[in-house]
């Protein structure tokens, strides 16, 4: 059975570099790589009337959105390459989603880009790459 | 009816703009006028009592509906009171959801249009005439309203409308639309527009003026007087940004910071009602007792038991329809989880919130009473109980908080306004659904609604509070009149519906995706 490698991307800098990093890696073991994109989402916000009513709208929108310029453009770069790759698109606290999504794909790895911030809030709310290393049920690699 | 409402809309505009530097004080007292004779007729509708009696009929047609939902359910709101919980936790929620309405947002979003002044404002108002005894009957009332709330909100989501930009519009008159069709029963589209309309002059008075009317209170009441009229143009600018320039900046803000003053204003009367530890006991004493002797207020026990339900109703919108119209956003394969979740709403909002400031108010001792019988002494016009400043509404509910903490008036000062002002945007909703329901959907049939909203803004804070209170009841008791007789003809719909749900839930068809 080969392999999955799953890949957090958001189309920053640092999450291409992982990305890279997962495909080289993927290339060598003769892995496939999932590309995962999470946005940002929180069930227990406050929205408006109308924004209740809109919100399918929306939320299809934006995954449409996503899916074209976020994730189709890697796909494509990385089968030109060859490597074996699939996407998964979903909304959530970041984190805990990409360990669902590592679940889900029988992934054996996780990649993440490093944002390489000591910011206030980073220290006040913690950093995605560190509640992912202490919450994911694989391994983890943060490429700087 | 359209037209007519153009009309006197534009004619209040122009009487606003021309006379406003000079006439201010007497503008307040003309639209007063102007507002008490026109609505009169329909009030005196609404609350007139069974003949040979003070018991106004509609008082007990919502406490009947309430005791009708809650037996015929099978006391669903306590028994469906841990599974709502989970619900709103998201337990039951599918990961691939995310992204969509929750069930928390929309009991959220619901809330915020029903936590307001009537948990303020409306609960000093019943504790004031009614004696703390009023308190049990709004605590019963709101333990039954659950029952009402679960079966509307659960038909809400039933039958709203999905279109095909994936928006939804639901409420009492589409569900009253389809369902009396489905059932085979006549009158439906009749009833639906019976309802919109009611629900338009409802979200004019009790969602609009009232707020603004009380809004006005408080700040005159913290920064000395100054004419109404001025609150109302302020106000009514802020809403039009919110509701016709699309500021959402605004109304996000609101939104979050609702939430918290709510929480704030529960934990600052927990502070008080502790501080008071050993009234606790002597407090309830009161309420007990005033629930059924009235302890000396006017029209005894039944006058309790009247304020105590009229305030209830007012504040939770329980049987209103109201509360359909904002859940039916939600996200969900079976609609009765919307109606679990719902049926937490006048719990959060009556058992909970009211019920906190009747017990500050009592255990801070702002009612006067005669140290001889006991009773409470009425005040010189014999209509309220006499209070340690004369305080009355929202000020009353001031003083309670401000005789512990000197700081709090200007805390409740800006949740006041924050509150009107989350009630009103929520209400420029639902009276919306309802006009477009009538007229169409279209830019201009919205901004036609939208104008008018926002002049009644001004109106309702120019008005006096005896006749705007009067009108604001009548609107919303008037949407129940319509909604709980169609709850009546649908209710079967809304067991089967539950029997349904509850035996997939056991078999384990339904089960928890955490």
């Amino acid at each position: 059975m080969t392999e999955t490698i799953v890949v957090g991307f958001d189309g920053s800098e640092s999450s291409n570099r992982a990305l890279e990093f997962a495909a080289t890696l993927a290339k060598a073991q003769g892995a496939r790589v999932t590309v995962a994109h999470v946005l940002e989402w929180s069930p227990y916000t406050f929205l408006t009337p109308e924004e209740l009513e809109d919100r399918h709208a929306r939320r299809t929108e934006e995954l449409k959105r996503a899916d074209s310029t976020i994730i189709a453009p890697v796909l494509e770069k990385l089968s030109a390459s060859g490597v074996k790759a699939d996407s998964a698109l979903k909304y959530g606290h970041i984190a805990e989603t990409l360990c669902a999504i590592a679940v889900d794909a029988g992934a054996s790895q996780v990649i993440i880009g490093r944002t390489g911030h000591s910011s206030l809030a980073l220290r006040l709310f913690g950093s995605v790459a560190g509640s992912l290393a202490q919450a994911s049920p694989v391994p983890v690699t943060i490429v700087p | 009816m359209n037209k007519k409402f153009n009309l006197s809309a534009l004619s209040a505009m122009a009487l606003i703009a021309s006379a406003a530097p000079t006439f201010a004080q007497s503008i307040d007292e003309k639209v007063n006028e102007i507002f008490a004779s026109s609505t009169g007729w329909f009030v005196s509708l609404i609350f007139s009592p069974f003949p040979g009696t003070s018991f106004p009929w509609i008082v007990a047609w919502l406490v009947i509906a309430a005791t009708v939902f809650t037996v015929y359910f099978g006391l669903i709101q306590f028994k469906a009171f841990p599974h709502s919980i989970s619900l709103v936790k998201g337990d039951y929620s599918d990961p691939n959801d995310a992204g969509e309405v929750s069930h928390f947002q929309a009991l959220a979003t619901a809330l915020s249009g029903t936590v307001g002044l009537g948990n303020i404002a409306g609960v000093a108002v019943a504790v004031g005439i009614g004696g703390p005894g009023a308190t049990f009957w709004m605590i019963l009332a709101g333990l039954m309203g659950m029952a009402s709330k679960f079966t509307e909100c659960t038909l809400g989501v039933k039958y709203r409308n999905e279109y095909e930009d994936g928006s939804v519009s639901g409420g009492p008159m589409y569900y009253i639309t389809k369902g009396f069709d489905e059932r085979g029963i006549p009158a439906g589209k009749f009833l639906a527009v019976l309802f919109s309309i009611f629900c338009i002059l409802g979200a004019l008075g009790g969602g609009n003026m009232f707020q603004a009317n009380q809004a006005h209170a408080q700040i005159t009441n913290v920064f000395g007087e100054f004419p109404g009229w001025i609150t109302g143009v302020i106000f009514a600018g802020i809403v039009f940004a919110v509701i016709v320039g699309g500021l959402k900046s605004i109304a996000r803000v609101t939104e979050k910071v609702v939430p918290f003053m709510g929480v704030l204003y529960v934990l600052t009367a927990l502070v008080i009602i502790l501080m008071n530890a050993n009234m606790i006991g002597w407090a309830f004493g009161q309420i007990f007792a005033g629930a059924f002797t009235g302890l000396g207020v006017a029209g005894g026990f039944v006058g309790a038991l009247i304020q105590g339900f009229k305030r209830a109703a007012f504040s939770n919108e329980a049987g209103v329809g109201s509360a359909a119209i904002a859940h039916s956003a939600v996200r969900t394969k079976e609609p009765i989880t919307e109606g679990f979740v719902s049926l937490l709403e006048p719990f959060i909002d009556t058992v909970v919130i009211c019920t906190m400031t009747a017990l500050v108010i009592i255990i801070t001792g702002q009612l006067i009473s005669d140290p001889e019988t006991g009773n409470y002494l009425l005040n010189e016009a014999g209509s309220a109980i006499a209070t340690v400043d004369g305080n009355s509404g929202v000020a009353l509910t001031s003083a309670a908080f401000s005789s512990a903490f000197g700081w709090f008036k200007y805390i409740l000062a800006i949740a006041v306004i924050l509150f009107a002002f989350s009630t009103m945007i929520s209400w420029s909703y639902y009276g919306l659904k309802a006009w477009t329901f009538l007229f169409g959907e279209g830019k201009t049939t919205e901004l036609v609604f939208k104008v008018i909203f926002c002049v009644f803004v001004v109106i309702g804070a120019a008005a006096n509070l005896g006749p705007v209170i009067d009108f604001s009841d009548a609107a919303i008791f008037a949407m129940a009149v319509v909604n709980i007789t169609a709850l009546y003809v649908l209710m079967p719909i809304v067991k089967k519906e539950l029997e349904s749900y509850l035996s997939r839930l056991k078999s384990g068809e339904i089960k928890k995706h955490v």
